[in-house]
């Protein structure tokens, strides 16, 4: 863990267009292993919400148990944050979204909560198509409980202990394809280039945000032989594009050559602007998404970037219909139908 | 051969095959007895099956206003061949037994001293109606037809209730109402009608409902101004979620847009209902979830740290026969201890006791106003019986000048206003500290929720003393919950008696009428109904007040007896129990028999002692 971290900033940091500077974004010192992707993927998040001018408080932070659901302590101190119950954190969040949509919802998961002890509630708010960032910490082993395989370890990776994993892996990203998730990613907590424009897409995604960030653990999944260290991700990698993510309040400046890239108009009119390093391959193809990926385990290599998006995803508010206005903001005068409407109930019971 | 003979006062039962479309036709005569100005409770008995098995429907009629379970019965209609050997045993002699002689009864069968009344049920189906399912279901409408003429209810009554049942279907009113003229004739053409049980029309339901607990809960629910409900189908408490469906789409949709001012979500397992519930109270909507005694084993990780984080949450558990899937359509109150400590390490859940529809009202709606201002989950404990039958209840009523109490929650004005602002500081030395919703302040009042032990600013640590500290802290909390829950109700002004009785939820009104029967033979006891748990000091007054108590409940194990020892301090000799667990709601006749049989083999004399006084002390738990 990192003991330190000083408490100086510069006094003419940088700030954002609404006045923060990334400060007011960090949250506590991580208590994790030194090294460790998950802290990784915490700045990607602190840079994603700076650099997105959100501000803290509109934002809550939700997990379930695990080292991965550590880390919402450790970014953006200034939000409010549940730390659940192991692998439930899908349904805490359903329905804290339910009870106010104007908030923003970033859940932060591992391989044990979401595809052991959570896969149930995954599923269901996968098909919920829940209004929020759902990013897994994929690291194929339970670091807190020193180093068991998970779920998502391949068959055959080897882990701190030596035993080679004899069962199949649950690939998180093509269960998101197929229960019908409306923006899945990939990606590795080592590229923060490659992630933080995918938190933003994400963050600006009307719907459920998909991604597996693969981040390896230092302490017990790190050996040659596991195929969730950092030498054989970085190896093994293989990306479908690069993704640039401009809001909808910036001018489009870069340029790119004619022909190679596409451009996604997101639900709040933000772009998406990806650079197609392979060909055969629709962002807005769920099918062509879920071939690319088989594709690339059918070669031993890890396909990361964005996978799919459906800019035009109804989220679940959208889906039941509900007031415009958040529920948690309703009165008594907005709620409660009154004893003229009672007497009316009862005189139907008589 | 006795006659059985009595006005208004009486038990009816029904038998039938499920899904022949007997329910309805038997909650046509049941309301139509309410109507008539009678008290009315009725009990539908049935199976875990949708077709084929065999079904019950117990009506109580009773002036008087018994409405829990009497014991026996006066007549049974028996349309049943399956259960038929059986339901004429539960007859008492002198009573009456109407069933399908279309086949003459079996002789092994029959009785001779009850009264046989033969209605040619399915001879008259077949010679009327061509249609195989027309056949089936105009039968009930018959015996109904043929129930007016033998116990002398006015027929109009039928007609108004057919009227209205089928209001939009129309068509459906004068062959329904021809079915019924048509046994009421039989009836009249074939026996000297009335019979000697019989209906007079009265006046004592005065403005009374006639309805059941689960749809009482859902109202409380849409009063309390609930807007997340999350669940999972359950029998019993599937009704729940239904009626607020139900009455949320009448009362919570905006006309012009058709948004809905309410979320429903059904959700993939019970630990996901509780968790959404979680998720909306702590979001700072009032949510709910309703489920019953499996869903309440799969709640219990969730119970634990709503409690622990402090969270309201609002909980309807509607009891059934356990424990595993256990009698899944039969009553009982199991759930009681699972309940008052769900969850690992130490725990104490607020717990509310419903007796009555009226009841379910108010409680569900107090319950989100208690789980807000204790910051923790509050389960209101009703069951099968209350929640799923039909029952004559006081009318609902709610103050139009009540606002919702949201406890101790800081807005953003508050927050600036603060010196400082700790999650798990108890500044006002009752337990109960103060939360701020996600989104209130850009900087101030965030903090972090977790089931992990933490220091006054939400901060996570491992330090015993201040673990301890906190946990010292929530039995405090407990402590001055004691002053929001109901009090318990009581029977007489003054203890007088040596022996007291307790009961809770349905127990009542069966206890209060044996109550009755058993001061008809001389035994006065005094009464206490449980409302609510924790037990305030009045609840231990009474029972340190009187020499020899019952507990009467509907489970094997006297779960409240060992809560009320365990909570109150008391031994257990001065507690004996009545219990019935059979599924089957209590009867006043059992717990007669029991407290009476019991108090000839113990040492107390049941007579009236000196004026006792209700002393109110301070608990210490």
């Amino acid at each position: 863990m990192s003991y330190l971290r000083p408490d100086f900033r510069h006094p003419n940091l940088p700030v954002n267009d609404i006045g923060f500077t990334k400060k007011d974004y960090e949250g506590s010192i991580s208590t994790l292993c030194a090294g460790c992707g998950h802290d990784s993927i915490s700045a990607g998040i602190i840079q994603a919400c700076y650099d997105l001018s959100i501000e803290p408080h509109r934002v809550a932070k939700l997990s379930g148990i695990g080292c991965s659901s550590k880390t919402p302590t450790y970014f953006l101190g200034n939000s409010h944050g549940f730390n659940s119950v192991h692998g439930r954190m899908p349904s805490v969040a359903t329905g804290a979204n339910l009870a106010n949509r104007d908030l923003i919802y970033i859940g932060v998961s591992g391989d044990g909560d979401t595809a052991s002890i959570g896969f149930g509630q995954f599923g269901h708010v996968v098909r919920r198509n829940l209004n929020m960032l759902y990013m897994v910490e994929n690291n194929g082993c339970y670091g807190l409980t020193k180093g068991q395989d998970s779920a998502t370890s391949d068959t055959g990776s080897q882990s701190k202990k030596g035993a080679a994993n004899p069962y199949e892996p649950i690939d998180l990203v093509s269960m998101a394809l197929q229960l019908g998730a409306t923006f899945v990613a990939r990606s590795f907590s080592g590229d923060k280039d490659q992630l933080i424009p995918l938190i933003k897409a994400a963050i600006a995604h009307s719907g459920f945000a998909f991604i597996d960030v693969i981040s390896p653990c230092v302490t017990f999944n790190n050996n040659p032989k596991s195929t969730k260290n950092y030498d054989y991700v970085r190896e093994h990698i293989e990306a479908t594009s690069t993704v640039d993510f401009v809001p909808m309040k910036q001018e489009i400046t870069t340029s790119y050559q004619q022909g190679s890239s596409t451009e996604v108009t997101m639900h709040d009119g933000s772009v998406l602007r990806f650079n197609k390093l392979k060909q055969d391959w629709d962002p807005q193809d769920r099918f062509s998404a879920m071939a690319a990926v088989n594709d690339a385990t059918q070669r031993g290599e890890i396909l990361t970037g964005l996978l799919y998006v459906d800019p035009q995803s109804q989220d679940l508010h959208e889906i039941i219909n509900t007031v415009r206005k958040p529920l948690n903001s309703l009165t008594e005068k907005d709620l409660c139908p009154g004893n003229v409407a009672l007497e009316k109930i009862n005189e139907s019971l008589r | 051969m006795k006659k059985l003979s009595s006005v208004n006062e009486f038990v009816i039962k029904f038998a039938n095959v499920n899904g022949s479309g007997s329910a309805s036709a038997n909650q046509m005569f049941a309301k139509a007895v309410f109507r008539m100005g009678i008290g009315v409770s009725a009990k539908n008995v049935f199976p875990s099956n949708i077709q084929g098995l065999p079904t019950w429907y117990e009506v109580r009629a009773s002036e008087k206003g018994h409405l829990g379970r009497r014991g026996g019965v006066d007549i049974m209609v028996c349309v049943n061949p399956q259960s038929m050997k059986d339901d004429i045993k539960e007859l008492v002699p002198g009573g009456y037994f109407i069933y399908d002689n279309t086949k003459p009864l079996d002789l092994r069968i029959q009785r001779n001293d009850v009264h046989e009344i033969g209605l040619p049920l399915t001879h008259m189906c077949l010679q009327q109606y061509t249609d195989p399912r027309q056949r089936q279901l105009f039968k009930n409408v018959i015996y109904v037809g043929a129930l007016a003429a033998l116990l002398d209810i006015d027929f109009n009554v039928l007609k108004d209730l057919v009227t209205e049942q089928f209001r939009g279907k129309e068509k459906l009113i004068a062959p329904n109402v021809h079915a019924l003229e048509m046994g009421h004739q039989y009836a009249q053409d074939n026996f000297d009608c009335p019979l000697g049980v019989r209906v007079k029309r009265s006046n004592s339901v005065g403005d009374s409902v006639f309805m059941d607990g689960n749809s009482a809960c859902a109202l409380g629910a849409i009063y309390a101004g609930a807007t997340v409900a999350a669940w999972y189908p359950l029998t019993p408490s599937t009704s729940v979620v239904d009626s607020f469906s139900k009455y949320a789409s009448r009362l919570r949709i905006d006309p012009g847009t058709g948004e809905k001012a309410f979320a429903i979500v059904q959700a993939e397992d019970e630990l996901s209902a509780i968790g959404v519930t979680i998720g909306a109270n702590w979001n700072g909507a009032r949510a709910f979830t309703a489920t019953s005694g499996p869903g309440i084993s799969l709640m219990s990780e969730f119970l634990g740290l709503a409690y622990f984080a402090e969270i309201p949450t609002v909980l309807i558990d509607v009891q059934r026969t356990g424990p595993s899937t256990g009698m899944p359509t039969r009553t009982q109150q199991s759930d009681v201890l699972s309940c008052a400590y769900a969850s690992h390490g130490d725990t104490k859940q607020v717990l509310l006791f419903p007796s009555t529809p009226h009841d379910c009202f108010t409680m569900t709606a107090d319950a989100f106003d208690l789980a807000d201002r204790l910051q923790t989950p509050v389960i209101v404990m009703t069951d099968l019986d209350l929640g799923m039958n039909d029952w004559m209840s006081k009318p609902l009523q709610w103050d139009d000048k009540r606002e919702y109490d949201r406890g101790k929650v800081l807005n953003a004005q508050q927050l600036d206003a603060a010196q400082s602002f700790g999650r798990y500081a108890d500044i006002d030395d009752d337990g109960i500290c103060f939360r701020t919703y996600p989104g209130t302040h850009p900087t101030k009042g965030s903090f972090f929720t977790r089931g992990t032990s933490r220091d006054e600013n939400a901060v996570y640590t491992e330090n015993g003393e201040l673990y301890a500290e906190n946990m010292r802290r929530l039995l405090k909390k407990w402590e001055t919950a004691k002053q929001y829950v109901p009090a318990p109700q009581f029977y007489q002004e003054k203890n007088t008696n040596n022996v007291g009785i307790i009961f809770f939820g349905t127990s009542a009104q069966p206890s209060c009428e044996a109550m009755e029967l058993l001061a008809e033979q001389g035994i006065n006891v005094d009464a206490m109904r449980i409302t609510a748990f924790p037990f305030t000091a009045a609840v231990d007054a009474f029972i340190k007040n009187h020499q020899q108590l019952f507990v009467i409940e509907q489970n094997r194990d006297a779960q409240m007896r060992t809560l009320l020892m365990t909570e109150c301090g008391i031994a257990p000799n001065v507690l004996a129990s009545v219990l019935n667990f059979d599924g089957m709601p209590i009867t006043a006749n059992y717990i007669t028999a029991q407290i009476k049989q019991q108090l000839s083999i113990s040492n107390v004399t049941p007579i009236r002692s000196e004026p006792a006084q209700v002393t109110v002390q301070e608990t210490n738990i």
